[in-house]
């Protein structure tokens, strides 16, 4: 519990107005973008500056208060779901990108600043941070960070944490720890950064953030093709990769997917195609006209009945249309939607898609399929209402299986959406109870108390 | 005081619609009130969260709840960005109609609303009285704007500079006007709205003279009531029927072709609230509202779709001037209609359209949030501020008295050189 004396402590710190206490406020940081239960805070905690944020931990750390780092709180695996009896941290007031540098190509940001707001202070300067989560307008940097957030870019460009050159954060008594550097190259210590990739919040907070910058492509192309079976869609995939050509995104939708989209945003898309596929590739203006048209005569190899190469912006702006409407169009058919993110080699696509299928026909249950082709990363999107209490346990059960399915597989349970609550207890069946006890002497080093985002990833 | 759990009963009616919203926080992105504060309970998601934790006994807490719902501007940026389609506005107003039958209604609404507003011959006899005393408590703040400020402290009035109320408001000079079909073989209902009528009567007189010079006859019944919308936002549903009631009867007749507005929030309250709400009266009364709001349009969207708008080949009176555009929430978001303006303003003789940043960002007006939350509301004005004078226009043009209000306001403050008008008023003087 948080004593009264403590609660001024906080307030005397941060000012009145940045630890709130009332049940409405508390009642407003209880939930992520993940489908479970709410757990109200006993406070919550916004700091302005980084010796406020330090001195909360420090706080934290002396009275082993449990702290919930959140950012936007886009979460989907209830990693922003508080602790009972726990603070929240928020960090959206602290949201100053500190430099960008276009000689070094790097930037230092603070932890609460938002992705596309990033990108487009980025793309002002000419430069380029590729990773695109599907929340970038409102996701923060820190919980990019902390969730290892990926995006349509992956394939070609990687994911958040190919960007990270180094940061500092506090650890569970509030220290300030500083790893990596601006430069490009930094073997100086334990490569720290990599372990706070994916940490989702349990082995420290993040203060200060530097970020690699890269050119932006000269040139993109965009194309949609139309399959009539989902073999010839992801054999495609396959043969795109094989013919050494690595497109900046490569998208894939269902027939379930298609038909959603086309009935919500009348996009002119095929209906009666099994699969569809959207292809873009970007780089210089010579080798982007050679890999489009490599890329276009593989797809019609692969029995693609019809290929669309985007003519202009406009066009191009059609073809991602479609795909930015998916989960829109897929969120409105039913109350509840589960957006799954279980990965497999680009190579098993065929398999996961299939198999997919299986476990929708077992439990009878919609399941619409797109994401992330190019790298094997599926979204398979249940949708259900988490009312119906039968339903929803046939829900779990199918997810289940698609663990299973995509481990079977030789894939991993997240992708890109982290572990947090919702998958911790399916942790040991991917990488087995050493890996787990190992990082249980990892946590239980760094944070003896258990305050940083207890119950996450690895379970109490 | 009611009841908790019949309350929280109510409340859960609402269960079919809250359930919808999957938490994504998409909502932030595009909330004028969450920009300014950065404070979940702000934002779309967040309001929904409390109406759903209330009804399912997490907070017990229903006047803090209401304090939250009451920070919004009912704006619809986040129900029109919304990935799930949750209808954010319908939940917003029936959770404030609940609290507020459950907390009661501030003495000020009660008196505003109950007291006067649905009484609309006295509402409209006690603000012509008002015109005629105002001078007493007020000076003009900036000559070029034709704005007024307080003399006096007043808190419910605060710093802000308004528009005085209009010396001789429309109905006075037009009432019951009901002529034939006209040359154009139409006949077009006219429904000025409160502000156009006791403030902005030019705005009214501009429609009258558009639609005579395109030759529609004009049927403009007398003593109109008040649309309903700031009852109805302050949660008090039966102030609303009774305006809605007052309506119906002259609006159901007349047989005319289109009914036009100059207001924004007016055509998107006929438009999408008169007929659900109407259905509680009666089912005979939905089919009238629903009749009524099948016919009702916004001016320019009526202009544009019906004549030719392009006087782009009139005299040119004096130098060019640049004019700029800033979409009314209530006729993007809420209706749909942002194009046909910009039509219009393109073709007009004499101006230079310049488009400006972030044209469809709410003015932070917001009705009564204005009065409950001037702060804010001044800050997110502050935004459109910059964003007109980055355009370097002589002229802003909108289509909403309470924006007309707003950018006023903002630009007086600043002493600013930037004309605000109605875009009728525009296309009035050109013809």
């Amino acid at each position: 519990m948080i004593s009264g004396n403590l609660k001024k402590e906080f307030e005397i710190l941060l000012g009145e107005k940045n630890v709130m206490s009332d049940e409405v406020s508390r009642m407003n940081y209880a939930y992520d973008a993940a489908v479970l239960d709410p757990v109200m805070p006993a406070l919550v905690l916004r700091p302005e500056s980084s010796e406020q944020l330090g001195d909360v931990l420090r706080l934290c750390g002396e009275n082993g208060i449990p702290v919930t780092v959140r950012g936007a709180g886009t979460n989907l695996s209830g990693g922003t779901i508080p602790y009972k009896n726990g603070v929240v941290l928020l960090t959206n007031a602290m949201n100053k990108i500190i430099e960008i540098n276009e000689a070094d190509m790097y930037a230092i940001v603070q932890p609460g600043v938002v992705t596309a707001n990033f990108a487009a202070a980025v793309a002002a300067k000419g430069l380029f941070y590729p990773p695109d989560p599907g929340s970038q307008k409102v996701s923060t940097l820190a919980g990019n960070v902390a969730e290892n957030a990926g995006g349509l870019r992956g394939l070609k460009y990687g994911v958040t944490k190919d960007y990270l050159m180094g940061m500092d954060f506090f650890d569970a008594e509030g220290t300030l720890v500083k790893t990596g550097s601006k430069t490009v190259k930094c073997v100086t210590g334990f490569n720290v950064g990599g372990l706070m990739v994916a940490s989702e919040g349990c082995l420290g907070v993040f203060n200060e953030i530097t970020l690699k910058l890269i050119p932006p492509p000269k040139a993109s192309k965009s194309m949609m093709a139309v399959y009539d079976s989902v073999a010839d869609a992801t054999e495609s995939v396959a043969a795109i990769i094989a013919a050494k050509i690595v497109p900046c995104t490569l998208e894939f939708m269902d027939n379930f997917t298609i038909r959603a989209v086309e009935d919500y945003a009348k996009a002119g898309l095929p209906v009666d195609a099994r699969a569809l596929l959207l292809i873009e590739v970007d780089g210089h203006p010579g080798q982007v006209a050679d890999e489009a048209a490599v890329v276009e005569e593989i797809c019609k190899k692969h029995n693609a009945s019809r290929i669309q190469v985007a003519k202009d912006d406009e066009e191009k702006n059609k073809v991602w249309e479609a795909r930015r409407a998916a989960l829109s169009a897929l969120a409105k058919l039913k109350p509840t939607l589960v957006l799954e993110d279980a990965t497999v080699p680009r190579s098993q696509i065929p398999e996961m898609v299939r198999g997919l299928d299986t476990v929708a026909a077992k439990f009878g249950l919609s399941i619409g399929t797109f994401g992330h082709a190019g790298d094997g990363n599926l979204h398979p999107t249940i949708l259900c209402d988490r009312r119906d209490t039968k339903e929803w346990h046939k829900v779990e059960a199918a997810i289940e299986d698609i663990f299973d399915l995509a481990l079977n597989l030789g894939g991993t349970l997240s992708g890109e959406h982290g572990i947090g609550i919702a998958k911790s207890g399916y942790m040991a069946r991917e990488v087995g109870e050493g890996s787990m006890n190992y990082l249980h002497k990892i946590k239980n080093a760094v944070d003896p108390k258990g305050i940083l985002n207890p119950g996450k990833v690895i379970g109490d | 005081m009611n009841d908790i759990s019949n309350l929280r009963a109510t409340l859960s009616e609402l269960d079919d619609l809250l359930v919808n919203c999957m938490r994504c926080g998409m909502c932030q992105s595009v909330c004028p009130v969450f920009q300014d504060s950065m404070l979940e309970g702000d934002v779309a998601r967040g309001k929904l969260a409390l109406i759903d934790g209330l009804a399912k006994r997490m907070i017990d807490s229903p006047v803090a709840v209401k304090e939250r719902l009451d920070k919004c501007l009912l704006c619809g940026s986040c129900e029109a960005n919304c990935p799930s389609g949750v209808k954010i506005t319908d939940i917003f107003i029936k959770a404030r109609t609940v609290l507020t039958a459950y907390i009661g209604l501030s003495p000020v609404k009660k008196a505003i609303f109950r007291g006067t507003l649905i009484h609309p011959r006295f509402f409209t006899g006690l603000l012509s009285m008002g015109a005629k005393f105002q001078w007493m408590a007020t000076s003009k703040a900036d000559p070029f704007l034709g704005t007024s400020c307080s003399k006096i402290m007043s808190p419910l009035i605060g710093n802000r500079h308004f528009l005085p109320l209009a010396k001789r408001p429309l109905h006075k000079d037009y009432s019951g006007v009901d002529t034939g079909k006209g040359t154009a073989g139409m006949r077009v209902a006219f429904y000025p709205g409160c502000v156009v009528d006791k403030m902005l009567p030019q705005v009214g007189h501009a429609v009258i003279k558009v639609l005579e010079h395109h030759g529609c006859g004009i049927y403009l019944p007398k003593n109109q009531g008040c649309c309903g919308i700031p009852a109805l936002a302050s949660g008090d549903e039966a102030s609303f029927l009774k305006l809605l009631k007052h309506n119906l009867k002259p609006f159901s007749q007349g047989n005319y072709d289109v009914l036009v507005t100059p207001c924004a929030t007016c055509t998107s309250t006929i438009k999408k609230l008169w007929p659900k709400m109407a259905a509680k009266i009666s089912p005979e009364a939905e089919k009238k509202a629903q009749r009524i709001a099948d016919r009702t349009m916004d001016i320019s969207e009526f202009l544009v779709k019906t004549f030719d708008v392009d006087l782009s080949a009139h005299a040119v009176v004096g130098e060019k001037k640049t004019v700029t555009w800033h979409d009314p929430c209530h006729l993007k978001k809420s209706i749909g209609v942002s194009a046909e303006p910009r039509t219009i303003l393109k073709g007009l003789p004499g101006y230079e359209y310049a488009e400006m940043n972030e044209a469809d960002t709410c003015c932070g007006n917001g009705g009564s949030f204005n009065l409950l939350h001037y702060d804010t509301s001044s800050r997110i004005g502050a935004k459109k501020r910059e964003n007109i004078l980055a355009t370097g226009a002589d002229v802003v043009a909108t289509g909403c008295p309470a924006c007309m209000m707003q950018m006023t306001d903002m630009l007086s403050q600043g002493h600013d050189p930037v004309a605000v008008k109605h875009i009728i008023e525009l296309y009035a003087d050109a013809l």
